[in-house]
């Protein structure tokens, strides 16, 4: 188990248009089981195309990915869903609820497509849940909850699977400071418990707290640091 | 590899309600249009499924074995003429189970002796025998029949129009009608005859009172007959020639119930017009929630595209619109079922004739919604499953 979780080489993304978009342009990025990573760069820089190419939504004009030693290459669209249902959970900027429905079904939803009966996925929901602090939320219904708790309730949705890596396109971009704070904190936590994170932020004070930081630039990766 | 995505059976059906659950006023109202259509089919097939069978009823009631025999009056016909023997000859025919025969005086009748002449009333002086009351198998509302007993006497039975006429609905056992120039005694009134209604019309007195009173000559101009079912053709076809040997061509042979066999298929013509109305409300219905589907797979952007993101394939996302389409489509045509009957048990009762909602009206209903459903989630959820992921959480 010491291959990386995410290993990507030579990744380019062309949109098709006259004259064609390279959202990205070559790509060489590999992270490691329990690394927390910030993504920045400024705006169309082409961070959220990337995190996509990481989660397998869209597919790469050229250049390799490899999710938990498995690369995707030639992999039809319902073996890349399984692959997102198994490995890999995602956090998004507007949360995603279902609204009418309660925070805990919700969470329980990360297990859906696993085939995971619906009592089961409850329960593995409860502990989600109880880890984001959310444990008293679990019955109320997503539209009447802060938008600081809609966010937590959506990361312990992208939990509940234990994926092998949890992405987020700035996750706290609908958020005030506040509620942003709680909601890194929680990202930090998850860290410490050795869950791999990449978290896609605008924000320095943001990008800080994370251990790397991979800075984008027209589709390139222009720094790659990491603290001590 | 091992890895799939799966989505257990219970839960397409979680996920096909969640359109329903988030946005119910929007289902329901799709869903209206195919009630509509089936509570129409359904009421259409049941009205004429319940109306039928009261035709049915009243034809077993009624017999269909009764044949009237009369002397040809139409254009054509001129100078045919029952012959005084006509009953016997015709009651020897074997199959023949009863016959009665009724002729007519010239006569004019009144309630009391002061009406002026001119007003007539419309009502017709019929001579008959105390066998006409079985051969037509009418009923009495009042009083008695005619009878040997009577025959002689200046009696009269009243038609069920006729009394009206006269006022006499309400017969009290002692009133007398000014008729031919002279009082009769009423001593009974009919019911409606539905066999024949021109004797509803009609004043009946004996034979022996119009030979002695109105010089009637014994010529009948109609013969009832009741003959065995099973004989009934051969029965009216040797009729003519037995009723007037000389101009058998000048004789009418008719069966009432006809008319009423005949009421049967227009209203199933009736019937299949008004289906074909329901269908294509059906059809709109369909149109309806494909259309409201179309919409709601455009809102519905970012639900989609978090569903792909959890491990929905493309078959998943297709099955819960398609799921949702049907919940939509069974719910309306299980409402319009019992929308259908409703309408169907109200106007039914209402004329008086049982209630029959068809078990095809019921579960054609279904079925139709299933297949509108199926059909109208088709295109939407085609639309919803080949959404790009990327592209449906970006314009969320
Ligand atoms: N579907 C698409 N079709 C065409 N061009 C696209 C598409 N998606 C992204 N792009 C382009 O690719 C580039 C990178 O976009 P991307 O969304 O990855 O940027 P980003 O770094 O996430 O920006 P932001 O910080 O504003 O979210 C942009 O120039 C964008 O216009
Ligand atoms: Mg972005």
């Amino acid at each position: 188990m010491t291959e990386p979780v995410l290993e990507i080489a030579g990744l380019t993304k062309e949109y098709p248009g006259s004259p064609p978009v390279r959202a990205l342009d070559g790509i060489d990025l590999t992270i490691e089981r329990g690394e927390a990573v910030a993504i920045i760069g400024p705006s169309g820089s082409g961070k959220s195309t990337l995190l996509h190419m990481m989660g397998t939504l869209d597919r790469p004009t050229s250049g390799s990915i490899a999710i938990a030693g498995r690369n995707l290459d030639g992999l039809s669209d319902d073996e890349l869903s399984a692959v997102r249902s198994r490995h890999i959970g995602f956090v998004f900027q507007q949360f995603h609820l279902l609204p009418g429905y309660t925070a805990l079904d919700n969470v329980a939803d990360g297990l859906l497509y696993r085939g995971t009966p619906l009592e089961e996925r409850r329960r593995l929901g409860r502990t989600a849940l109880e880890r984001v602090g959310l444990a008293d939320r679990a019955r109320h219904h997503a539209e009447k909850l802060s938008g600081g708790e809609r966010q937590r309730v959506a990361v312990a949705r992208a939990l509940v699977g234990r994926p092998d890596i949890i992405l987020a396109d700035e996750p706290t971009g609908n958020l005030d400071s506040k509620m942003s704070d709680a909601v890194i904190e929680l990202l930090s936590d998850l860290h410490r418990v050795g869950i791999t994170l990449v978290v896609i932020t605008h924000e320095p004070d943001i990008a800080h707290r994370f251990a790397r930081t991979v800075e984008l630039r027209d589709g390139r990766v222009v720094h790659d640091r990491s603290a001590a | 590899m091992t890895d799939v995505s799966l989505l257990r059976g219970e839960d397409i059906l979680r996920v096909a309600a969640v359109g329903l659950r988030t946005r119910p006023t929007r289902a329901i109202l799709s869903a209206l249009g195919i009630t509509i259509g089936i509570a129409s089919m359904v009421a259409v097939l049941g009205l004429s499924e319940s109306s039928k069978s009261d035709l049915i009823a009243s034809l077993d009631r009624l017999g269909t074995n009764l044949i009237v025999v009369e002397a040809g009056s139409g254009i054509g016909f001129g100078t045919g003429t029952l012959t005084e023997t006509a009953e016997a000859m015709v009651s020897r025919i074997a199959p023949v189970q009863g016959v009665s025969a009724v002729g007519s005086v010239e006569a004019n009748v009144y309630r009391t002796d002061l009406v002026p002449e001119s007003r007539s009333g419309g009502i017709s002086v019929r001579v008959t025998a105390s066998s006409l009351l079985e051969t037509l198998g009418a009923t009495l509302a009042d009083g008695r029949f005619l009878d040997g007993a009577t025959d002689h006497l200046p009696v009269a039975v009243l038609g069920s129009v006729a009394a009206e006429r006269l006022g006499l609905s309400a017969f009290d056992g002692s009133a007398s009608i000014w008729l031919g120039g002279r009082w009769f005694g009423v001593i009974g009134v009919l019911d409606p005859i539905e066999l024949a209604p021109t004797l509803d019309r009609s004043v009946l007195i004996g034979e022996d009172a119009a030979a002695a009173l109105f010089d009637y000559d014994g010529i009948p101009d109609s013969l009832y007959v009741r003959a065995a079912p099973e004989h009934i053709d051969a029965v009216i076809a040797v009729l003519p020639a037995t009723a007037d040997p000389e101009s058998p061509d000048q004789i009418e042979v008719s069966r009432p119930t006809d008319a009423l066999e005949a009421r049967a298929a227009a209203e199933g013509a009736f019937t299949a017009l008004f289906l074909g109305l329901g269908l294509v409300a059906l059809v709109v219905g369909g149109v309806g929630v494909a259309n409201v589907m179309v919409i709601s797979v455009l809102e519905r952007r970012g639900e989609i595209g978090l569903r792909r993101s959890l491990g929905a394939t493309r078959r998943h996302v297709a099955l819960q619109f398609v799921g949702e389409a049907l919940i939509l489509a069974v719910a309306g045509g299980l409402a319009g079922v019992a929308l259908g009957a409703a309408v169907t048990a109200v106007y039914a009762a209402a004329r008086g004739w049982s209630v029959l909602v068809p078990a095809v009206a019921i579960w054609g209903g279904i079925t139709a919604s299933i297949l509108i459903g199926g059909v109208a989630g088709l295109y939407p959820a085609r639309r919803a499953a080949r959404m790009a992921p990327t592209e449906a959480l970006r314009s969320a």
